[in-house]
């Protein structure tokens, strides 16, 4: 059992390859005067899938949220703390957010094509950072669209909006849209959630293969499938992070009860 | 109560029904109740469904209306203009000349005169009102919000006499003292469009009224596109600022192809008022039947022509010429209209097709 020899993230650290991509250090966040995340702790390996669990409320698409800092659309949100990523804290003022979010790609939990064509969504983000000729551009585009699996789907009609595909297939778009600027972290809110069996499983197909070029965290409120996509597990509670482990350890043999009762369904 | 729950009845309707029935459950209550809830009477269902037959004609009736007044606007223009029709014909669209001595009339001055002042309104309008949009829903702390909304419709709401003899008394001077021989200083040397801004600073004339009119209508345009705006779902803009766009290509690249219908009409509401606009346009633009190169100097509308000239109208040539103007207003103001609508179309076709 691979499980058993892999000993808990962060305490000890399981594989000695696996670096630390995002630290975070005793992190509060407050919507206005609601203190919504408290003393966060975290370290999210290079190269994985870390999910974030708990109930509804529990504070795991906020702290999802602080990575990007898209948070900072909004007044009254604040954070307080440190996220480290790569060493270098983007919770600081100094970070340009632009750059962070280059870096950081987000999938929402709706999907949200621009009001463009299909290739002009991919295109869109890759114009923010690089001035592509024309056929570079498009290479990049087909890249993009074959490493969300969509390519095959779409390809004969670029030139049409993307609002004219499924909500799978839109989700997946917005993937490849992500992938695109060639970030190093990814960041899928519920990416799922709003998607029938089958469209979720190509995501989990896809997280899957994903994981070898980016660190991915997403956040899902389906245990079964955070056991099935993810390498570590986060489970969270109002506003607090319960247990931190191996996905397979949170879910066979959790450390704390509480965790137990919300994966065995007696809570939440 | 009497009332047995009944599991066929809804409890609501036999509740209702007994009130409709009121005199008789009152009275006859044991066997009345069993009756009532069993059926409604005809008569009841009958009188329904004729009420209902009259609401439907009535609205009808006033939706047709709208038509019937709009056909008749346009047939007592027409009947109205046609003397003048008959008289000048097609001249009367290429001309300029404007006498009402030797009764020569025609139209290209006051035409010019109202699209000019409407372009120079829209290209000053629209980027203020953008700009004034985009801050109020994008920029904005909250507690600024609020304010600076109300005073933007309340600005919507000042009659447009005031914005006149505000233009004439207080801006006007002002423009001729400082800005136009600012303007003919830089501009004027200019090629090309210098021409349009070389004319004696007289505060008065085509410029202002076209200034003026621009203050008129941003508070429609940002109005409009505020709104439009607003309904952005915010999931959509926070995708596009997580690719690490900033407000403005958010705005310029996501928002406004999202609201464009939205924006376009409310363009629209601003060219309309623009082309229609009479009283701040008559106070501040000159009243001359002249087409000049020069921005500076006065010219003429057709509304304001209409407002001035209407009491001194003698003889039915004269007349026939002013409501000639008013039957072309309204047909630049319904091509203006057509237009947006093709506008529309292209830019839907440009987005991508959907299937």
């Amino acid at each position: 059992m691979s499980a058993v020899l892999q000993t808990a993230l962060p305490q000890t650290g399981s594989k000695p390859t696996t670096r630390t991509k995002i630290k975070v250090n005793d992190l509060n966040f407050y919507y206005g005067s609601f203190h919504a995340l408290k003393h966060v702790n975290l370290e999210i390996p290079e190269g994985k899938v870390t999910a974030f669990i708990g109930p509804s409320g529990c504070g795991k698409s906020t702290l999802l949220r602080t990575f990007n800092r898209i948070y900072t659309l909004y007044p009254h949100q604040g954070a307080r703390g440190e996220i480290l990523i790569d060493g270098e804290n983007v919770l600081s003022p100094k970070q340009d957010v632009n750059r962070l979010r280059a870096k950081v790609g987000m999938v929402f939990q709706k999907p949200t094509p621009f009001p463009m064509s299909i290739f002009d969504n991919i295109a869109f983000g890759v114009n923010l950072y690089e001035s592509l000729s024309g056929r570079a551009m498009e290479e990049r585009v087909e890249w993009a669209l074959r490493k969300a699996a969509l390519w095959e789907e779409v390809r004969d009609k670029l030139r049409q909006s993307g609002m004219s595909l499924s909500g799978g297939q839109q989700q997946r778009l917005c993937i490849a849209r992500g992938i695109a600027v060639k970030p190093e972290i990814l960041l899928l809110d519920e990416p799922a959630s709003a998607l029938d069996p089958i469209s979720t499983a190509r995501i989990e197909e896809l997280v899957q293969e994903l994981k070898n070029d980016y660190t991915i965290v997403i956040v899902t409120h389906n245990m079964q499938q955070a056991a099935r996509v993810s390498d570590f597990t986060a489970y969270m509670y109002l506003g607090e992070l319960m247990e931190f482990g191996v996905t397979d350890e949170i879910f066979i043999k959790p450390k704390r009860k509480e965790t137990e009762d919300y994966i065995t369904g007696r809570f939440g | 109560m009497s009332i047995e729950p009944n599991a066929e009845q809804p409890l609501p309707k036999a509740n209702r029904m007994n009130a409709m029935a009121g005199p008789i459950a009152a009275t006859g209550q044991q066997s009345a109740s069993t009756e009532t809830m069993t059926s409604v009477p005809d008569h009841l269902l009958q009188k329904h469904r004729r009420l209902d037959r009259m609401f439907e004609l009535a609205t009808k009736f006033f939706a047709l209306l709208v038509l019937a007044v709009l056909a008749a606007i346009i047939l007592s223009l027409f009947v109205g203009s046609l003397p003048a029709m008959k008289k000048f014909g097609f001249e009367f669209l290429v001309n300029t000349e404007w006498n009402p001595v030797t009764e020569q009339f025609s139209a290209l001055a006051p035409m010019v005169g109202t699209l000019l002042t409407s372009l120079i309104a829209l290209l000053i309008g629209i980027p203020v009102s953008f700009g004034i949009a985009m801050f109020l829903t994008e920029m904005s702390p909250p507690w600024m919000r609020r304010p600076l909304g109300t005073a933007i419709e309340l600005l919507a709401a000042v009659p447009s006499i005031i914005y006149g003899m505000w233009g004439l008394f207080v801006f006007a001077p002002v423009f001729s003292e400082y800005v136009q021989p600012l303007l003919t200083n830089v501009l004027g040397p200019l090629p090309l469009i210098g021409a349009l801004f070389r004319g004696p600073p007289i505060g008065i004339g085509v410029l202002s009224a076209g200034i003026i009119l621009a203050i008129m209508v941003i508070p429609f345009i940002t109005a409009v596109t505020r709104d439009v705006f607003e309904i952005v779902p915010s999931v959509l803009k926070e995708s596009a600022y997580a690719l690490g766009s900033t407000t403005w290509e958010v705005v310029w690249n996501i928002v406004l192809p999202y609201t464009k219908t939205g924006v376009v009409g409310g363009i629209m509401l601003g060219l309309g008022r623009a082309l229609g606009e009479t009283m701040a346009v008559t106070f501040v633009i000159g009243n001359a039947h002249k087409i000049n190169v020069s921005l500076m100097m006065p010219g003429n509308s057709i509304a304001s022509t209409l407002a001035n000239e209407f009491t001194e109208a003698v003889g039915d040539l004269y007349t026939s010429a002013l409501i000639e103007l008013g039957l072309l207003l309204f047909i630049i103001t319904f091509i203006v209209l057509s237009l947006s609508k093709l506008l529309l179309m292209q830019l839907s076709k440009q987005e991508g097709q959907k299937t």
